[in-house]
């Protein structure tokens, strides 16, 4: 038996309706539909930029655009030079960022103890993160190319961008360090290993995809930076390619820059084809970080 | 130091003298006048004891008793924590593991250590995992795969994993997770193995399994044992000592301390009148 319901005659309370929320209902979505439009309009606008560019640059990437060097004719000029200059950029910008930068986030995080001096070199590192790339360049052509003596050459130009993306990589690296769990160090020391073989066989691995993606998404804004290497003087007609450190450079986005300034139309496809060059190269180094992110984060498991 | 309860102090140990008396082995560890802090905090308050060999010992206690800082006095991990810092001796068979000249990572390859949460290596397999402290220290392994069993053997795992030892460890359940960090400190062959509260995060099953372990254990090595729970000390350990407050209150076989204690206090915590 069950009991008897009780009758149905509930204390009068604001709200007590329950099919009176359609107010509520229209605000929730109204606010859907806001959040959405934030969502489509950059997307559109990224869309339209894409189109416009691969419209423009239809007529001239081909593999001679890839292959060749500059030229007056624009339909003769290439993108040989640049391409090299920046690949070349790249890896010397990697090898110098690195194991700078890398090696002061290990410092920071692993050695340092807390105290004023290393918080204050904290709060300048997430300064620097936000400081203008030409500022960059600016000390880059007074410490490298001048009182350094590197002239306008390919290493002073990779220091520059190595300087630039300094704060980005020891940045991601500490953030990285940081989600190895004080547990997991103290079983490694409980073991009988030492600071340094517990950061190498047990923190390091745990933290290399993190690491990874850091360095290779600072290289990725490298690699668009036009700022920094015309303010070190970079060359933009160059017509041979780099063969020493010290030789003269160009670089993709001071080449397209070059010939988006030219008056002829010609030029300005050619820009667009650079342009599209440039963008292929961000998208593939940015899969590269996702995917090696994925491949590696697979092997650990929580 | 301003404690509200009066502790007594057990001065001499009677079960020690006994033991003595009777030409036993001398104990693994023999710890006096111990002091922890943590900054300013003075955990541990000047506890002396002796940790018989090839038996298990059980520290009980309140939370914030300073149990845990004590275990980890015993194999220079409290240092890890910034802050820290430790006063008193603490010595392993005839050496101070505090003097001067003592390498703190020496110590820890005697003196092994499971903790609460299991914490085995997230990048390794089962397999690395057991072999991690002979690898870390760069111990060249001949035969690797029969040093992982016999851990593993010992750690009472083997059956559950061992065809599955190429897997990450942290696949494993809570329990046989915390067998892993066991096993992996034994194939280290330590001389005396610390227990932080090892079954608090496990289920009734998964206790039952590490409090066996224990039993087989201590007839090879020297345990101390760290727990809340007061059944459990009963069950696995052959003395056990009673902090409050940083200090010792009393120490003896367990059937004394949980029969017949000789301190009220004891008296009252084990009964549940507090804590």
């Amino acid at each position: 038996m069950h009991p008897p319901l009780s009758p149905l005659v509930a204390p009068q309370r604001p709200n007590s309706n329950l099919t009176e929320f359609t107010s509520a209902r229209d605000i929730e979505r109204a606010f859907r539909a806001i959040c959405l439009l934030a969502l489509l309009l950059p997307l559109l606008l990224l869309l339209v930029l894409l189109v416009d560019a691969v419209v423009d640059a239809s007529s001239r990437l081909s593999w001679q655009f890839l292959s060749s060097f500059p030229s007056r004719h624009p339909e003769q000029a290439g993108i040989l030079a640049a391409l090299a200059g920046t690949g070349a950029l790249m890896v010397l910008t990697a090898a110098l960022a690195i194991p700078i930068g890398v090696g002061a986030a290990l410092y920071l995080e692993e050695y340092a103890s807390e105290n004023r001096l290393t918080s204050l070199i904290e709060i300048n590192i997430s300064n620097l993160a936000g400081v203008p790339s030409i500022i960059y360049g600016l000390l880059g052509l007074e410490v490298f190319v001048r009182a350094l003596a590197m002239g306008r050459s390919l290493l002073a130009g990779a220091a520059t961008l190595a300087l630039l993306v300094l704060p980005m990589v020891i940045m991601a690296s500490r953030e990285a360090l940081r989600t190895v769990p004080l547990s997991i160090r103290e079983a490694s020391y409980a073991l009988g290993a030492d600071r340094w073989q517990t950061l190498r066989r047990v923190v390091l691995p745990m933290c290399l995809p993190g690491i990874l993606t850091g360095i290779i998404l600072a290289l990725a804004r490298a690699i668009g930076e036009t700022a920094p290497l015309i303010t070190i003087g970079a060359l933009t007609y160059v017509a041979f390619l780099p063969d020493s450190l010290m030789s003269g450079f160009t670089a993709l986005p001071i080449q397209i820059f070059n010939w988006i300034s030219r008056p002829q139309a010609g030029f300005h496809a050619n820009a667009a084809a650079g342009i599209v060059v440039l963008l292929f190269m961000m998208l593939l180094l940015n899969g590269i970080a996702i995917w090696l992110r994925m491949r590696l984060q697979r092997r650990i498991y929580w | 130091m301003t404690s509200g309860i009066q502790i007594p102090r057990t001065e001499l140990d009677p079960a020690r003298k006994r033991r003595e008396a009777e030409g036993d082995e001398p104990p693994k560890m023999q710890i006096r006048d111990l002091h922890a802090w943590f900054g300013p905090t003075h955990a541990v308050r000047g506890i002396s004891l002796d940790i018989p060999s090839r038996s298990a010992v059980a520290i009980i206690g309140p939370s914030g008793c300073g149990k845990s800082t004590f275990l980890r006095c015993l194999n220079r991990m409290h240092e890890v924590v910034p802050d820290a810092r430790v006063e008193g001796t603490v010595r392993l068979e005839e050496h101070d593991i505090y003097s001067a000249d003592v390498n703190p990572v020496r110590v820890r390859r005697r003196v092994g250590m499971v903790f609460q949460k299991p914490n085995p290596f997230p990048t390794m397999s089962i397999r690395e995992n057991v072999l991690a402290g002979l690898r870390l220290q760069h111990v060249s392994l001949r035969n690797p795969d029969e040093l992982a069993e016999k851990a593993l053997r010992q750690a009472a795992l083997w059956d559950e994993v061992s065809d599955i030892l190429d897997r990450s460890g942290s696949s494993l359940s809570g329990g046989q997770q915390q067998r892993l960090c066991i096993a992996r400190a034994l194939a280290l062959e330590p001389e005396v193995l610390l227990m932080d509260e090892p079954a608090s995060a496990l289920d009734p099953i998964a206790t039952q399994k590490i409090e066996e372990l224990i039993w087989e254990l201590k007839d090879q090595y020297t345990i101390v044992i760290v727990t809340h729970n007061m059944q459990q000390a009963a069950r696995v350990s052959d003395r056990t000592a009673f902090f409050m407050m940083g200090q010792l209150v009393e120490y003896d076989e367990t059937d004394t301390i949980f029969m017949n204690p000789r301190v009220k206090l004891t008296e009252d915590y084990i009964t549940g009148r507090f804590g």
